[in-house]
């Protein structure tokens, strides 16, 4: 048998694990990798930015439902993985991110760009690995695919030190994988799901509360069946966007700080919570005390930790989000006692109807663009198909709150961690995985000068992703809380100084258009959308918007500040 | 209510997975009372028994986060049922004159063995659980104990009831 080198070894298990494209930028202690690389038809995508390599391939994998993947040099290029690998962490997608480190001879004497890349994403990965020997190369790589995409997903980091990349040995594929001390549950206890539905059957005020889980687990199909079935109404977190379809009658919005009225009111007021791929982030669930105070709760989740955490659960369920559900339903159908289930509720959807039509979600217009405008429009002329990415801030809950959606994948947005600058590399990564389909990144200001470098990306490779800047001239989010909350005092947060976004574009090799009052919105976002390249479309909007619905943090989140 | 709790975790013998533990407890906010770590019989598998505090919904978590840990093999809470534990403690004492004899006496009482003897001091090597350990240093204090070293708690559930 043939030797490979350990760059050799790395490339064929990356094929054998089924990745086509990579994102990275290399640099000396990969240098071996990226030789082999040009002799290879693994697409590599050229970012100008470690950060937007991490942003785009966790877009990729949450586009595609696949492993994402990126591959950096070390020291500074590895510690620029760090907010991109704390990002998908929270958010649970999986990826895999290469990096290169110094010869393992070197290791522990303080080399050039030498950093324990491996102690510094140990709390932000799901696993990571230093490879300290080739021989032992291919098995990791196959572990750290099956981490990365098993179980509830997360990103895992292998380190490669150079003289691993160059080493040689008898390449031999490793065998599946197993690991004694890893086996996630995906099957529930029948048990668990029996006293699941008991409780469903004597609910008179049910509610689904759905989130990221069923997204990853594409349980989407076996949700809408739930809940369409029994007529049971459906919120789901930022997460959870498009795993029940925006525009059945069922759907009440997003819950938590930013919710709908109703979503919030039916969360307080529900008899039973059926969670489902949630894990109660502060930002949904308020004051944990009063969060759906009169419910009982079944929970649904792949990881026990998620479970019991933030809140009391009456039923917990450990499982894939997907299976459960289809068992769920199974069950449902065939218990006599839950005919009638589905009509024996309808003052319940009507107390939620009513809530819609006295407290919808709700803006006033002016003679300025008002943000919800142009998101409005958006929705109408993409008729809510478009893969949206946002970044951070006020930008992504009028995202969230005025474009539906109907499919899970096509709302990407940084909901763990909050990270600015996530959408622009993040459309970056959609487009590449779905290069026929309309990619719009919903920016701030702020937030998308944090990774503008990667316009020279989807330049370069003709991606023709759609930016939609809402300029308010403001960090708004953070504004808005200084207007709520600290006396209006905009200590640091209104920038004095901008780039010409259209220039900007223009210098770019892009398109820049720009619209200042209302009626300019629907002409320029469809120029801009019709456009097949990139484009970047500055809104200059009313500068002290605020987002409502808003719950105070901390609060229950009943006690929301209307318009 | 806030608890002591033994847990015994059966680990990956591998460069990293203290620290992991570690990590996670100290990230969590989560309160580590001892820690100690040798191999087993086992190739390759090491066994931390940890002592640790909280209330029962944070000890849930603290087990099914250790759980999760990809490195971490088992955990088990002795304190759930019927467990033997043990803490070996090296303590040296003021030992003037006047009271070898007494700390001599201390000694035997306890089972503890003098591991070495000085013009003015005697080292002592103690065994039992945490209430032994802390009746002898009590009674021992008065005379000055000028040093300690502790190994923290090593326990096993007992035969009958094990799982
Ligand atoms: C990397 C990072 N730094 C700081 C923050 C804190 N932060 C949250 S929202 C926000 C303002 C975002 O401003 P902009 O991008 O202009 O969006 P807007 O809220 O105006 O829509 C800031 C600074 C963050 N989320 N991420």
């Amino acid at each position: 048998m043939s030797k490979l080198s350990g760059a050799q070894i790395l490339l064929r298990m990356l094929k054998e694990e089924g990745v086509d494209t990579i994102f990275g930028y290399p640099g000396g202690v990969v240098l071996d990798i990226y030789d082999e690389l040009a002799r290879t038809d693994l697409r590599h995508i050229l970012v100008r930015h470690e950060q937007g390599a991490v942003h785009a391939a966790d877009a990729y994998a949450r586009t595609t439902g696949n492993v994402g993947v990126c591959l950096v040099t070390s020291g500074p290029g590895a510690t620029n993985t760090v907010t991109g690998i704390a990002t998908a962490y929270m958010d649970s997608i999986p990826i895999v991110v290469f990096t290169g480190q110094v010869p393992t001879k070197l290791i522990g004497n303080d080399a050039f760009q030498e950093v324990d890349i491996v102690g510094i994403t140990r709390p932000c990965t799901k696993h990571n690995y230093l490879v300290k020997d080739v021989r032992d190369l291919a098995k990791t790589i196959k572990e750290a695919f099956h981490i990365a995409r098993s179980g509830r997903p997360g990103p895992v980091l292998v380190d490669l030190p150079k003289d691993v990349s160059i080493g040689k040995t008898t390449f031999k594929l490793p065998d599946d994988v197993q690991l004694r001390s890893y086996n996630p549950t995906y099957v529930p206890n029948r048990k668990q799901l029996k006293k699941a539905m008991d409780l469903i059957q004597k609910a008179e005020k049910p509610l689904i509360f759905s989130g990221g889980g069923v997204i990853l687990s594409r349980a989407h199909k076996e949700l809408t069946e739930l809940a369409c079935a029994n007529q049971i109404p459906v919120t789901s977190t930022l997460m959870g966007l498009g795993g029940f379809p925006g525009n059945e009658s069922l759907w009440m919005g997003m819950p938590g700080m930013h919710g709908t009225y109703r979503a919030n009111m039916a969360i307080s007021e529900c008899d039973l919570m059926i969670a489902v791929g949630v894990r109660f982030d502060d930002r949904v669930t308020g004051k944990t005390d009063e969060f759906a105070p009169k419910a009982k709760i079944v929970q649904i989740d792949i990881d026990p930790t998620s479970i019991q955490k933030n809140v009391q659960v009456h039923v917990p369920v450990v499982g894939d989000c997907k299976i459960s559900l289809e068992l769920l339903n199974q069950m449902i159908s065939q218990n006599n006692d839950m005919k009638n289930f589905a009509t024996a509720h309808d003052e319940w959807l009507d107390r939620i109807e009513n809530w819609k039509l006295t407290t919808p979600l709700a803006y006033e217009q002016k003679d300025v663009i008002k943000p919800q405008f142009v998101i409005e429009k958006l929705f109408e002329l993409t008729k809510g198909e478009a893969i949206i990415t946002t970044e951070v801030g006020q930008n992504q809950m009028w995202a969230a709150q005025y474009y539906h959606f109907n499919e899970p994948g096509r709302f990407i947005s940084s909901g763990g961690l909050g990270t600015m600058g996530f959408g622009l590399p993040a459309a970056v990564g959609a487009q590449v995985a779905a290069p026929d389909k309309l990619v719009v990144d919903i920016a701030g200001d702020g937030s998308i000068q944090m990774n503008i470098q990667e316009m020279a990306t989807a330049v370069q490779y003709n991606l023709p992703v759609k930016i939609v800047i809402l300029n308010n001239g403001f960090l708004g989010m953070v504004r808005q809380w200084q207007q709520l909350f600290y006396d209006k005092c905009y200590s640091s947060t209104k920038f004095q100084h901008t780039p010409d976004f259209v220039k900007l574009a223009e210098a770019y090799g892009a398109v820049g258009l720009r619209a200042t009052k209302p009626g300019e919105v629907e002409k320029v976002l469809k120029e801009g959308l019709a456009c097949n390249k990139a484009v970047i479309m500055d809104f200059v909007v009313e500068p002290e918007e605020c987002v409502y619905p808003m719950v105070p943090a901390g609060a229950p989140i009943s006690n929301m500040l209307l318009v | 209510m806030t608890k002591k709790h033994i847990l015994s975790i059966l680990v990956d013998n591998e460069p990293g997975v203290l620290s992991r533990i570690a990590g996670l407890f100290s990230g969590r906010g989560y309160n580590i009372e001892s820690l100690c770590v040798a191999e087993t019989v086992e190739l390759n598998v090491s066994r931390i028994t940890m002592v640790t505090k909280g209330d029962s919904m944070i000890l849930e978590q603290i087990k099914k986060q250790l759980n999760k840990l990809i490195n971490v093999i088992k955990v088990a809470d002795l304190t759930d049922q019927e467990f033997v534990e043990r803490e070996l403690v090296l303590l040296k004492v003021n030992a003037k004159t006047e009271n070898r004899a007494e700390i001599l006496r201390v000694t035997d009482i306890f089972r503890g063995q003098v591991v070495d003897v000085g013009l003015e001091h005697f080292t002592i090597s103690i065994t039992g659980d945490a209430d032994k350990v802390n009746a002898i240093l009590s009674l021992l204090k008065p005379f000055g104990i000028r040093e300690i070293a502790r190994t923290g708690s090593i326990a096993m559930f007992r035969e009958n009831h094990a799982k």
